[in-house]
């Protein structure tokens, strides 16, 4: 058959294919009962799709202000989760949130507050970062993190704060929401000039605080 | 490793068990459990204790900008990144993605990858001994349009074997990853086809307990979609969570 895909850069579905689609029906028709979709697992096979280059920059390491925040992802065993892909998404520096369109082709000036990494063999991760301003007053500067990973039929919610705000932490909303005793697995760890370490437990001793938005 | 009658035992026991509790008066499970064993994976990876419930701050409500800037219109068609076409059963998969109260997510980034016709990932640790497709990489990505609308155009995957049990396969699916206007409506999902005699014995499909909620992750073959002597369409609508994380945001600042 010849190759008669010659209008793939025109805008719109209808103009995938060689042959023109029904638009119109796309546009409109509904299907489903309309409930919310189910979960499922990222699996294992995410490696040669959702991560990009430089997912992991959110500046360029040889920014003045850059700061490294990585850590470890651990199973209930203690064991390295080397199959998990964790997505971050902050403010900047002054507590304001980007509207910048741009992640997923980094140029290297925008911010646009989300990043993408996955951990490797050893279950590691590393995101290159600013340090979040607080987002409003009272609030303590924190990134929030999601994790998914084979094994998660749902993915995880948690956020890192940083040790050095300990008055900030004693008015944060989030921080209050959780028990005092396990408040300690939200603050990351300072490890090195403007680098943090923030490990990430998913079940077990040291469980980190996961969290649930009510809606 | 266990049988698969051993396995559907599991499911069939978990099932009878959510289906009595909401006979007793409880809301069916909407998302799958995270502690569900018969997907072995599951066992050390869930968290133990309750998840703290907050309530979402402006961070929250919003969700990273996603546009023309990230992904070309080239990338929603899975078919045309090699030098020819690949081999399957060529389709096209569309719908909307929606919040709770049914309004379009537009401008919003959604991305699939799927196995080829055979079952096979282009990944290096899959190691199912079926054929690569060297014209099939099996990513695709898109923004939604004014209505919420996506459409993809690939090949329908195959099943695959995997080693949660002996001679477990998974249903054939494409996985979908989506952001709605709030970071809080995040949703990693995966799409199935209709009739797939592998539902039954799947944990993964079967980790939602509830059978109304499963067959909402299945396309409908939809005959107005497929295109005549060239494609078969399915149409399938994503409705994310929602509304309370959305409505800071209001209907005007979409754009
Ligand atoms: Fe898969």
């Amino acid at each position: 058959m010849t190759d008669t895909r010659t209008n793939t850069d025109a805008s719109g579905p209808g103009a995938i294919g060689p042959v023109e689609l029904n638009t119109s029906q796309i546009g409109t028709e509904r299907q489903g009962d309309g409930k919310q979709t189910p979960s499922q697992t990222v699996g294992p096979f995410f490696g040669y799709a959702l991560p990009y280059n430089k997912g992991w920059e959110l500046v360029p390491p040889h920014r003045a202000d850059a700061i490294r925040l990585h850590g470890t992802v651990f199973d209930g065993d203690g064991a390295v989760v080397p199959d998990a892909i964790l997505e971050i998404w902050q403010a900047d520096a002054t507590g304001t949130f980007s509207r910048e369109q741009g992640s997923l082709e980094p140029d290297g000036y925008t911010f646009t507050g989300f990043g993408r990494a996955s951990v490797n063999l050893a279950g590691h991760y590393s995101f290159t970062t600013v340090k979040p301003g607080p987002t409003s007053v009272g609030r303590a500067p924190s990134v929030l993190v999601t994790v998914f990973a084979r094994g998660l039929t749902h993915h995880l919610f948690t956020r890192v704060f940083f040790p050095e705000d300990t008055d900030a932490h004693g008015t944060d909303a989030v921080l209050a929401a959780v028990p005092a005793d396990r408040r300690s697995t939200l603050l990351s760890v300072s490890d090195g000039p403007a680098s943090y370490r923030f490990d990430i437990r998913l079940q077990g001793d040291g469980e980190t605080v996961f969290l649930d938005f009510e809606n | 490793m266990n049988s698969q009658n051993e396995i559907t035992e599991e499911i069939l026991a978990i099932e009878a068990d959510a289906r009595k509790s909401v006979e007793a008066g409880g809301s069916p499970e909407l998302h799958p459990r995270r502690d569900y064993a018969p997907y072995r994976s599951s066992l050390l990876r869930h968290p133990t204790h309750e998840l703290v419930r907050v309530d979402p701050e402006e961070i929250e409500r919003v969700s990273p900008a996603f546009g023309h800037t990230d992904v070309s219109l080239l990338e929603s068609d899975l078919t045309i990144a090699h030098a020819a076409e690949p081999i399957g059963e060529r389709i096209t998969v569309s719908g909307h993605v929606l919040d709770g109260e049914g309004r379009p997510v537009r401008n919003q980034l959604v991305e699939i990858w799927q196995a080829n016709a055979a079952g096979r990932y282009v990944h290096k640790r899959d190691q199912h001994p079926a054929p690569l497709d060297p014209n099939f990489t099996g990513v695709g990505r898109a923004i939604t349009g004014e209505n919420g609308e996506y459409t993809f155009q690939t090949i329908k995957p195959g099943p695959y074997p995997w080693r949660n049990h002996v001679n477990a396969w998974r249903p054939a699916h494409i996985h979908f990853s989506l952001f709605g206007s709030a970071f809080t409506q995040r949703l990693v999902t995966q799409m199935y086809f209709p009739s797939d005699p592998l539902f039954a014995l799947d944990p993964i499909y079967q980790s939602i307990a509830d059978p109304a909620a499963r067959q909402r992750l299945i396309g409908a073959y939809d005959h107005s979609l497929s295109v005549p002597e060239y494609s078969l369409g399915y149409r399938w609508d994503i409705v994310l969570t929602g509304p309370k994380s959305t409505w800071m945001e209001g209907e005007e600042d979409h754009d």
